[in-house]
């Protein structure tokens, strides 16, 4: 004897992503915290020591983060117009930053005033960074002209004047002193060595660089500008490695994350995209709420630090293990204790006799009144389950089923104008999903021929009725305009796809029946 | 039929044991139960088959117990004998020949001699009418005996088994038609007929369906078309008869059944729920719900320990009084028309198809039994008639077996189809498919084809459907996501919006040829583009099949215009045709052959050719009447050296047919039915133990050790003779005292017989001597008989250990003493 077999729920397949490794992985953060700047941050950078602290660079200030603190630890303000591009040295103890007033300001951070004033350039300077023997300063700036500043004397070193436009991006080699890179508004990446007078590498972009980034290892070399984000094979020459344009508006940073294994570009269109570094992937894409400047991420991946045009800072934290574990649910409640205990120590004996007892199904309340046949009743447990927890799944699914057996419209009828105005919002909240309409298009048909003769009767069930009315000629409408989208683009299929002649032997009497190519759609 | 090759079209396995009521022993130990043109003795503890009573020659129709013999058994068949049986045996005793077409047969005690047998009225053939006659057997010693002397009792009956029944152990039989019941008294000779309005306005069906007599008291039940069972009583006068009436059953009741006490009324139908009434009590009911399938007959134990209801789905379950299943026998479940191919399982070999509603039945061919059951649909069963129920209607099994791929639908009048296409993994862990993916409305409308590609570096599987489609669905692999691997649609694709029909893949799936109603187009499966397109008008293609082996370069394709012809793939043109109108073509997987049925005027003929030439191996005309169904290559097991060049094709695989009736038919050669006698032979079989192949294979090694055994000390025989020592071998060891207990007390059993022998001295070696004959006869020479020779009257120390001494007198007698009041010892144990 067959056991009765549950009615199934069917799991839809979640539209969208897939879940993956690194959609876990970069899922596995805590909700934003978000801080209010005084204008629009322009860069976010992370100090190399612990317990790494960031430098928010907005408006006239520049404030130092700590890595958990939303109040910033230390705050630089000596600035007479707009900071860019506030870095730490390799040591985590000197800070250099370019101001719209041409002043590079060199800051301790124990103290508040600037040790150092390095003047020279004759616009702002959106650009400065340390060498990587850390006593010299690059700066890029408005003039076109790119500068190397010593800082024990202030002094200006090199200038290099090859860019025909705003410089506004580059950085310096971490493990070559003399090397740096800057990329500019005239399309081009330049690669100085301060031991030549004339630059020693030149990359077109295309587009006006916003952005530079070399690989820990240096072979690599990553710009953004335009919707673009492009790598650079250093070692070959500066030969152009990959474009990725998955951005649909300027890309305005980035970064590199999980070691160099991720490189993550934020742009003004909202997104970051996080790339995977081997194969230049999009593994996952995290939204904002307003365009993005400024992308930091700390090491390790332990936060996301983002920096928006509206003067927002929101700092994503990574979960740590104790708390991702406490998601995966509360602890279940145990049975008393005495029912835990019963017949718990009782070890069955040499001789004893094991009666096995009959695993019981356990059935849903539905189920069990399907069991029984008590059809109305199992249609009015189903729409209980969908008020409490708004998982049509399961109405959809007992509706389904007493279809099946027959007996759908006796399990509608007779209803008062409470249950029936319970069922037509349902109906109207799901009838036009894909996954239910076959369904409940004829759960809607059986309802109004059920119904029809007693519907001026209640103004509720009026209302909803007249609403279901409009859903439905909406949604006739749009399906309408999707055909005719899809038509169009059969045409444009139809005239891209070359015609190819069917290869037939030629004396072949009757075999040859191909008029065209064949009639091909893509899956 | 062809004499000459040897090739002969048998039936292999598959009928239906649901056709009559199956009978109890008297022992409740074995189930009688007709099967085809066999009557076959089931096991009811094991559920296995152990006697199959050959002998008739159309379809057996009844079975019952001989009243004055309950080891003998009568069957009535379609050709007109009744033949009496020794079903434990399995031998045929005596053939009655009746002359004509018997429908069923009834017997009661009180009728010794006589059986009650269902006839036609009239002498032609299709008279509607039917009569029961008694037909008295005449006592004689010949094997065929002609009993001509029939007496009509009742006319007009229904041929169907359960609508006559006798009552009170013979004393009335009670025959229902219609709506009309009627009761012949036997003594009196006297009948009384009692009929029912007929309601039918009313949406009542008031026809009378089954009918069961009380045992003990006057009262007959009958069940009615609209599920009510009336109770009838004081029907012995015309007027002041009563009935009562219960109602549970929603539509016609099909089987009614007393228990032999009468104490309990059983009743079933189209629910497959078995209610259990009380009598007297009627409104205490007890249900065993959800037994699969429609009931179509009850029978009951005659200790009315177990019952047995057969379903429509070709099943029998036995059933304890205590109302809970105890075993199940399946036998192929056949329904009216079959959706799924027929398939072979490559993992178990296994034949399947369509079984219970919704589930796809996999039916070993070797054993005739059905293996297990896939539950496809999933879904609660509902027994309710008008219902449109999910039916499998497509199965594809991959080349390896991993792989199963089901499509079940369901089409409901004004609403639009439902299709899922379900794809099931093969769990080593559990020895059965395991739900992977459902794909819910993969297609528009129906598919019409379903296939895995051979080739083994992908799993690849094809569908077309009648929307102008063809769809293929890849395993795509989700290595860096956590879940399992699932199908997705790889292609779609189409061919001027003509409607999709079969299609093939070839042998190493490198080439899908397609057929688009008269256009086959022939694909890369690889890079899905379209190589060429080959026609052969007029007539849409109905079957294509690539060649194998040596034969691949070859296409063959049958089209409704009565055409087979055969496409060579390298030049893309035809090699030959030939007019035949081919209903079924089917290429057998480990040769080149090809099997092409055709169906001409009403009968079906068989080709066998290879596609390298068109002169057919092998042809047989009139195979069968009517269109065959389906047909499939099943490899066989043990391959066959047949030189023969007719038989030849049947060497590696073997052709298995269902036709229009839906018989499961093969061929059978000579060297194979040689060698199926020379196994059946081998076969000893003890009835108390079911023969499984486990038995057969431990018993052939206990074979093999017993004759070594005997070879190498012969003096370890048993000793046999006291039903004591033989019980105390056969009760299992683990529930027997301690060894060192037993030992003195085996001993003494040993000296039992010549106890008794002291006291009547003559009789007891009288009995020895015949023991010792039996011995001698069984052709063991014992060196202990000798000694036993020598020692004369000392018969019983033959049995004691060969290296013992012989003993003086005086220890005799104190054995003797000894022996004696153990005796009682050994007799209580063993009675406890």
């Amino acid at each position: 004897m067959a056991s009765f077999k549950p009615t199934k729920i069917p799991i839809y397949p979640k539209l969208g992503e897939k879940v993956t490794q690194d959609t876990l992985y970069w899922k596995n953060y805590k909700s934003p915290v978000q801080v209010k700047e005084f204008g629009a941050v322009t860069s976010i950078d992370f100090s190399p020591v612990a317990p790494h602290n960031y430098a928010v660079t907005a408006s006239t200030r520049i404030h130092i983060y700590g890595p958990f603190s939303q109040e910033p630890v230390k705050t630089f303000t000596r600035f007479k117009n707009t900071a860019y591009s506030g870095r730490f040295r390799s040591d985590g103890q000197l800070l250099v930053a370019g101001c719209e007033d041409s002043v590079v300001r060199l800051f301790d951070i124990g103290g508040r005033v600037e040790l150092r004033m390095f003047k020279g350039h004759t616009k702002g300077v959106h650009v400065a960074d340390f060498t990587s023997d850390r006593y010299h300063i690059m700066t890029g700036s408005d003039d076109y002209t790119c500068c190397l500043w010593d800082i024990p004397n202030s002094t200006e070193l090199t200038s290099y004047k090859e860019h025909t436009d705003y410089i506004r991006c580059g950085t310096t080699s971490k493990l070559n002193k003399d090397l740096f890179i800057t990329g500019s508004y005239d399309h081009t990446l330049r690669v100085f060595d301060t031991r030549m007078a004339r630059s020693v590498m030149n990359m077109d972009h295309n587009q006006p660089v916003e952005s530079v980034l070399l690989y820990p290892s240096e072979g690599l070399l990553v710009s953004a500008g335009g919707r673009y984000v492009k790598v650079w094979d250093l070692l070959k020459g500066g030969q152009p490695l990959v474009s990725l344009k998955h951005h649909h508006k300027t890309v305005t940073s980035l970064c590199l994350g999980s070691n160099g294994q991720r490189l993550l570009s934020a742009s003004l269109d909202r997104h970051v995209k996080i790339y995977n570094t081997t194969n230049y992937k999009v593994v996952h894409n995290y939204d904002y709420a307003t365009s993005i400047l400024s992308l930091g991420l700390a090491p390790d991946d332990k936060s996301v630090v983002v920096g928006m045009t509206d003067g927002i800072l929101s700092v994503k934290h990574q979960k740590s293990p104790e708390e991702k574990k406490e998601v995966g649910g509360k602890p279940k409640r145990r049975p008393v204790f005495r029912v835990f205990v019963k017949g718990r120590n009782n070890v069955p004996k040499k001789d004893d006799f094991l009666v096995s007892k009959a695993v019981k199904c356990h059935l849903e309340k539905y189920d069990k009144q399907l069991k029984r046949f008590n059809v109305s009743k199992a249609l009015d447990t189903a729409l209980e389950s969908w008020l409490k927890n708004k998982k049509p799944e399961v109405m959809v699914a007992v509706m389904k089923e007493l279809d099946r057996r027959g007996t759908l419209k006796n399990a509608l009828a007779g209803r008062d104008e409470q249950h029936l105005s319970q069922i037509l919002s349902f109906l109207i909240g799901n009838i036009v999903d894909p996954r239910f309409a076959p369904v409940l298009v004829t759960a809607t048909e059986m309802v109004l021929d059920i119904y029809q003769a007693v519907i001026g009767q209640s103004s509720v069930v009026e209302r909803q009725i007249l609403r279901l009315q409009e859903l439905v000629e909406k949604e006739i409408d749009y399906q309408q305009d999707l055909l005719e989208v899809l038509g169009i683009l059969d045409t444009l299929f139809a005239s891209s796809l070359p015609l190819k002649e069917v290869p037939c032997p030629g004396n072949s009497r009757p075999n040859g029946l191909a008029e065209g190519a064949p009639l091909l759609q893509a899956a | 039929m062809v004499e000459h090759t040897g090739i002969r079209v048998v039936h292999r396995g598959g009928s239906k044991i649901n056709f009559r009521e199956p009978i109890f022993t008297n022992d409740s130990r074995y189930l009688l139960c007709v099967s085809g043109e066999s009557v076959k003795v089931y096991s009811t503890s094991t559920e296995e088959c152990v006697q199959d009573l050959h002998g008739h020659t159309d379809l057996v129709t009844g079975v019952v117990l001989n009243p004055s013999n309950h080891l003998q058994a009568y069957s009535c068949s379609a050709d007109g004998t009744v033949r009496l049986w020794d079903f434990t045996d399995g031998i045929l005793i005596k053939t009655f020949i009746i002359g004509y077409p018997i429908y069923s047969i009834h017997v009661s005690e009180k009728h010794a001699g006589v059986v009650f047998v269902v006839i036609r009225m009239a002498t032609e053939k299709f008279s509607e009418l039917f009569q029961i006659v008694a037909v008295n057997l005449p006592r004689s010693a010949d094997q065929d005996i002609e009993a001509r002397e029939l007496s009509a009792v009742l006319c007009d009956v229904s041929p169907h088994p359960g609508a006559a029944s006798f009552g009170r152990g013979g004393e009335y039989i009670a025959s229902a038609k219609g709506l009309q019941l009627e009761v012949y008294f036997f003594k009196n000779q006297k009948s009384y007929r009692f009929s029912l309005k007929s309601g039918m306005k009313k949406g009542i069906n008031n026809t009378f369906t089954c009918i069961s007599c009380h045992p003990k008291e006057d009262c007959i039940a009958t069940g009615h078309g609209d599920g009510k069972i009336r109770l009838w009583r004081n029907f012995n006068q015309k007027k002041e008869y009563t009935y009562s009436t219960l109602h549970w059953h929603h539509n016609a009741v099909s089987a009614l059944r007393f228990t032999p006490e009468g104490t309990n009324l059983l009743s079933g139908g189209i629910e497959s729920v078995l209610v259990l009434w009380r009598y007297t009590q009627e409104n205490q009911k007890n249900f065993l719900p959800r037994l699969g399938a429609a009931i179509t007959h009850i029978a009951v134990s005659p200790d009315g320990s177990l019952f047995c209801t057969s379903h429509s789905d070709n099943k029998m379950t036995i059933i304890q009084s205590s109302v809970r299943v105890s075993a199940v026998i399946q036998g192929l479940v056949k329904s009216d028309v079959l959706q799924t191919d027929l398939m072979i399982d490559p993992g178990t070999k296994a034949l399947v198809l369509n079984g219970k509603p919704g589930h796809l039945q996999f039916y070993s061919l070797q054993n005739d039994k059905q293996l297990y059951n896939l539950d496809i649909v999933q879904q609660e069963y509902i027994h309710q008639e008008g219902l449109h129920q999910f039916e499998v209607v497509k199965v594809a099994f991959s080349t390896c077996g991993d792989w199963l791929a089901t499509v079940e639908e369901r089409k409901q009048k004004n609403s639009e189809l439902e299709i899922s296409l379900k794809l099931w993994v093969y769990d080593k862990q559990i020895q059965s498919f395991g739900l992977n993916t459902t794909i819910t409305a993969p297609h528009e409308d129906q598919i019409t084809a379903m296939c895995f590609s051979p080739s083994s570096e992908t799993t690849l599987l094809v569908t077309t459907s009648l929307d102008g489609y063809f769809k293929a669905w890849m395993l795509a692999d989700h290595s860096d996501t956590k879940d399992v691997a699932s199908w997705s649609c790889e292609f779609v694709g189409g061919y001027h919006r003509l409607k999709p029909g079969c299609f093939c893949f070839s042998a190493d799936g490198s080439l899908l040829a397609l057929v688009f109603q008269e256009v086959v187009t022939v694909w890369s499966p690889t890079s899905w583009e379209m190589l060429t397109t080959l026609s052969q008008p007029p007539g849409d293609i109905r079957d294509i099949c690539f060649g194998r082996l040596s034969c691949s370069k070859y296409l063959v394709g049958t089209s409704t215009r009565n055409q087979l012809f055969c496409w060579n793939l390298l030049t893309c043109s035809l090699v030959w045709s030939t007019p035949m109108d081919v209903s079924l073509l089917q290429a057998d997987p480990l040769s080149e052959n090809m099997a092409a049925f055709c169906c001409q005027s009403g009968n079906s003929d068989l080709f066998v050719f290879k596609p390298s030439e068109p002169r057919p191996l092998y042809s047989k005309k009139t195979l069968c009447t009517g269109k065959v169904q389906r047909a499939i290559f099943a490899p066989r097991q043990q391959l066959l050296e047949s030189s023969d060049e007719q038989s030849q094709w049947l060497n590696r695989s073997q052709l298995y047919f269902l036709t229009q009736n839906m018989d499961l038919l093969t061929f059978s050669t000579k060297t194979e039915d040689d060698r199926l006698l020379a196994s059946s032979k081998q076969i000893d079989m003890d009835d108390s133990v079911a023969v499984t192949p486990f038995y057969l294979l431990l018993g052939k090694h206990r074979q093999q050790q017993k004759e070594k055994q005997e070879l190498l000390a012969e003096r370890t025989q048993l000793p046999q003779g006291t039903i004591a020592i033989k019980e105390l071998l056969h009760t299992p060891a683990h529930v027997l005292p301690s060894a060192s207990f037993l030992c003195s007390m085996f001993v003494h059993s040993l000296l039992i017989s010549s106890s008794s022998a002291r006291e009547e001295k003559e009789p007891a070696e009288e009995e020895m001597e015949s023991e010792r004959e039996e011995e001698d006869s069984e052709g063991e020479a014992d060196p202990i008989h000798s000694r036993q020779d020598l020692g004369g009257s000392a018969a019983w120390c033959l049995v004691d250990e060969s290296g013992a001494p012989a003993l003086t007198k005086a220890q005799e007698r104190e054995l003797r003493r000894v022996k004696k009041v153990d005796h009682s010892w050994l007799s209580s144990i063993l009675d406890c």
